[in-house]
């Protein structure tokens, strides 16, 4: 059995280059909602010092992990911040003194059974690197009497266009992605770990499959480059053959997926104890001058970022947070980079490069079945989108519409240009309101 | 500095479109329009012409009278146009043809919405009605290589069942414009498979069928099957998106009902025809048959909750 998946351009030009570090800002904004779950409560006043390593916010709720400064300097604002999803956060501004003073309570954390480990990745502020951002400690802390995981998967396969951060990640730090697989595992006691890699990245899975190959028990898995293949489920599938249930939790089905810079940074922790205050991420698209791999503080604003690349702002016409499949426009340049971003993609207008259409007039659906055959989930666009427009709860509900995970495919392949992506995800509020 | 735009994702889309999906079907008809030209003359390729012209005509004046958006760019009413003049004989009168275009266009398509609404294939309406009203008209059948000066007519092959294979399979047979050549068709729906454009399932599900069925009755499947309009039918208008099921199941149970009904037809009622019919009786059932065969999605958990709950309550009582 094959899930369904689409072909993309992969317009992964920047996975040639060595990944530049980004000298330190002068100023941050550290947003106090970096990732799924609730936002953290700043510990710091205006006007206090802080270093870089500091947790500068944190809360008590279940979901969510503290929040780290990843400079030195001097706190000036606590604002308010609208996020993306329209909900408001604490925004932590931070004048960089330069000097990046290391905070005096960096200290690796002894971890020796499943329970240190889950208690030292929350502190470290780690949650899933590749988009998405699941609190990576609640991902971990599986209730071990109900589920038995016999599979750890390793999310490298980096589906969407533009992005290459995982892939310099591993290609720069992959003793650091293979150590980090197996302390997770011994720890854990988990019987095998699979490194699912696009077979568009060559010279990673080369560089893999030599590293392992004396283990047994740690696989390669040459991926077909096919959209959306790291998908949680969809990556999940082809690892191990089962399928995550409508509901149900990959642990539920013995399985834990992450993402391939998840794992390297949580060994680069258990190292150093230097917790989550910086990232690498992709800045490309048409309207970069300097497309690269930057690896930047979380906070750095997205202006800092643009100037760093040598991009005038002037000319974009739109910006994108994430990949171009299921990243999220970004509308101020002040907008801070935090722990979930893997890619900036900036485009002038109009939105059209080569192999890519961007806008066009919406016609009648003609009921060619393409986004039937694009749905990984084999779910029917069409039939969602009629019954979002008639308003029917019930049909939504009996055509699984809440099995959506909006990966885009659907808008992607219709040649009516009709945006069924954007209609789901309306659809699934309506099915769910009353 | 500019305002950034924000939109939903995706922010890319594929750069297939309903245009160049249609044209497509457009280049896949050429081959078979030049074996009409080959064998019936210049005047199927005038009335072919026609046919288009009139189609895109219809389709502009009902979008200026309804002032709707102009849709002749999406190239179906071109594509329906060819579609009728391939079912029609090439001695048919222009202005029988200026019929045709109309029922199709405005009334079988417009009417209902325009494309993607139509629960029928246009140019199997139109080809039905002008069959009805003109039937010696559309029936006037004409020899191979004939004289325009001394029209010669003969019965199809599918009427008088004296042909050979060969001339069936290559065209040289008397018959609707576009039908008389299966290799023409099969070529045109091999590129339209090969570039994505059509699944192979009605169209090969509506053949077998016909073929599996007339054998069974004792009749010749082969000749059935290159015979009459089963090529052009089950490749061209039996995988038309709008008015076929959008899911693969689908549209295998909708080409083997098309076989089953078109030859139901052929054996056993007074019309030598069927393939049209058959279509349109399908197109009809349609959304009943993708009501039953919707793609199932995956990793969805069904509930059996009301008949639990019931249990519950009664032992709870």
């Amino acid at each position: 059995m094959r899930l369904n998946g689409i072909s993309l351009p992969h317009k992964k030009g920047t996975e040639i280059a060595e990944t530049a570090v980004m000298p330190c800002p002068e100023k941050v904004r550290i947003s106090m909602s970096q990732h799924m779950g609730a936002p953290g409560i700043p510990l710091v006043k205006v006007g206090d010092e802080v270093k870089v390593g500091q947790k500068i916010g944190d809360c008590e709720t279940f979901m969510t992990c503290p929040v780290h400064s990843g400079v030195s300097g001097k706190v000036t604002a606590i604002n308010d911040m609208v996020l993306a999803n329209g909900k408001s956060c604490k925004v932590v501004e931070i004048d960089c003194d330069g000097k990046q003073t290391v905070w005096e309570g960096i200290t690796p954390p002894s971890v020796t059974d499943k329970e240190s480990l889950v208690r030292a990745v929350r502190e470290s502020g780690c949650c899933g690197m590749g988009g998405a951002g699941f609190p990576t400690h609640i991902k971990l802390n599986y209730n071990e009497e109900k589920c038995h995981i016999d599979t750890l998967v390793i999310n490298a396969a980096e589906c969407e266009p533009y992005i290459t951060s995982d892939y310099r990640e591993m290609m720069e730090n992959s003793q650091n992605v293979i150590d980090g697989i197996k302390f997770i595992k011994n720890i854990l006691g988990i019987e095998k770990a699979v490194v699912g890699i696009e077979d568009n990245k060559p010279k990673a899975i080369a560089l893999f499959e030599e590293k392992l190959a004396g283990e047994d028990d740690i696989k390669v898995l040459r991926l077909k480059s096919s959209y959306p293949q790291g998908a949680e489920k969809v990556i999940a599938f082809y690892a191990t053959g089962r399928i995550i249930m409508e509901g149900s939790l990959p642990s539920d089905h013995g399985i834990i997926v992450m993402n391939v810079s998840t794992v390297a940074f949580i060994n680069e922790y258990i190292k150093t104890g230097m917790p989550f205050v910086s990232r690498r991420l992709t800045i490309d698209g048409d309207a970069v001058n300097h497309a690269c791999n930057v690896r930047a503080p979380i906070g750095t604003m997205l202006k800092d970022l643009l100037a760093f690349t040598d991009t005038n702002p002037d000319g974009i016409h739109k910006i994108i947070s994430g990949g171009p499949m299921m990243g999220i426009g970004v509308y101020d340049l002040d907008t801070p980079l935090c722990k979930t971003n893997n890619a900036f993609l900036c485009f002038k207008k109009p939105v059209s490069i080569k192999g890519i259409v961007v806008s066009q007039n919406q016609t009648h659906c003609i009921r060619c079945g393409r986004c039937i055959k694009a749905c990984p989930l084999g779910l029917m666009p069409a039939a969602l989108e009629r019954a979002y427009d008639r308003g029917d709860r019930e049909a939504l509900n009996k055509l699984k519409i809440n099995l959506c995970m909006n990966c885009g495919s659907c808008s992607y392949v219709c040649p009516a240009k009709r945006d069924l992506a954007e209609k789901n995800q309306l659809a699934k509020g309506f099915a769910l309101s009353k | 500095m500019e305002k950034l735009t924000v939109s939903p994702s995706p922010h890319i889309r594929s750069e297939a479109t309903t245009s160049k999906i249609m044209t497509h079907v457009l280049i896949a008809l050429c081959p078979a329009l030049l074996v009409s030209a080959f064998v019936f003359g210049g005047r199927a390729l005038m009335l072919t012409g026609f046919c288009i012209l009139t189609s895109m005509i219809w389709e502009r004046l009902f979008n200026l009278v309804t002032k709707r958006q102009d849709t002749t760019g999406d190239m179906s009413a071109a594509v329906t146009g060819i579609l009728l003049a391939f079912n029609l004989p090439v001695t048919l009168p222009y202005w029988i043809a200026a019929i045709g275009t109309f029922v199709s266009i405005v009334i079988a398509k417009q009417l209902f919405g325009g494309l993607g609404h139509n629960f029928a294939n246009p140019a199997i309406v139109g080809r039905i009605v002008l069959l009805l009203s003109f039937p010696a008209a559309m029936t006037n059948w004409v020899v191979p290589f004939y004289d325009p000066q001394d029209i010669v007519t003969s019965a199809t092959p599918l009427a008088n069942g004296a042909a050979e294979y060969k001339d069936l399979f290559l065209g040289l047979t008397g018959g609707c414009l576009g039908e008389v050549s299966a290799a023409a068709l099969l070529i045109g729906g091999c590129y339209l498979v090969a570039v994505g454009v059509i699944t192979p399932h009605a169209p090969i599900a509506f053949i077998a069928t016909v073929y599996v069925f007339s054998q069974l009755t004792g009749r010749d499947g082969l000749y059935q099957i290159l015979s009459g309009g089963v090529m052009l039918g089950a490749i061209f208008m039996a995988t038309d998106y709008v008015t076929t099921p959008i899911t693969s199941k689908g549209r295998l149970i909708f080409g083997i009902g098309c076989g089953l009904i078109t030859c139901v037809i052929r054996f056993w009622c007074s019309a030598p025809e069927g393939v049209s019919y058959s279509i349109l009786l399908m197109n009809i059932v349609t959304p009943y048959i993708d009501m039953f065969t919707g793609s199932k999605p995956i990793g969805a958990v069904t509930h059996k909750e009301p008949k639990e709950r019931k249990g519950k309550k009664e032992a709870a009582e």
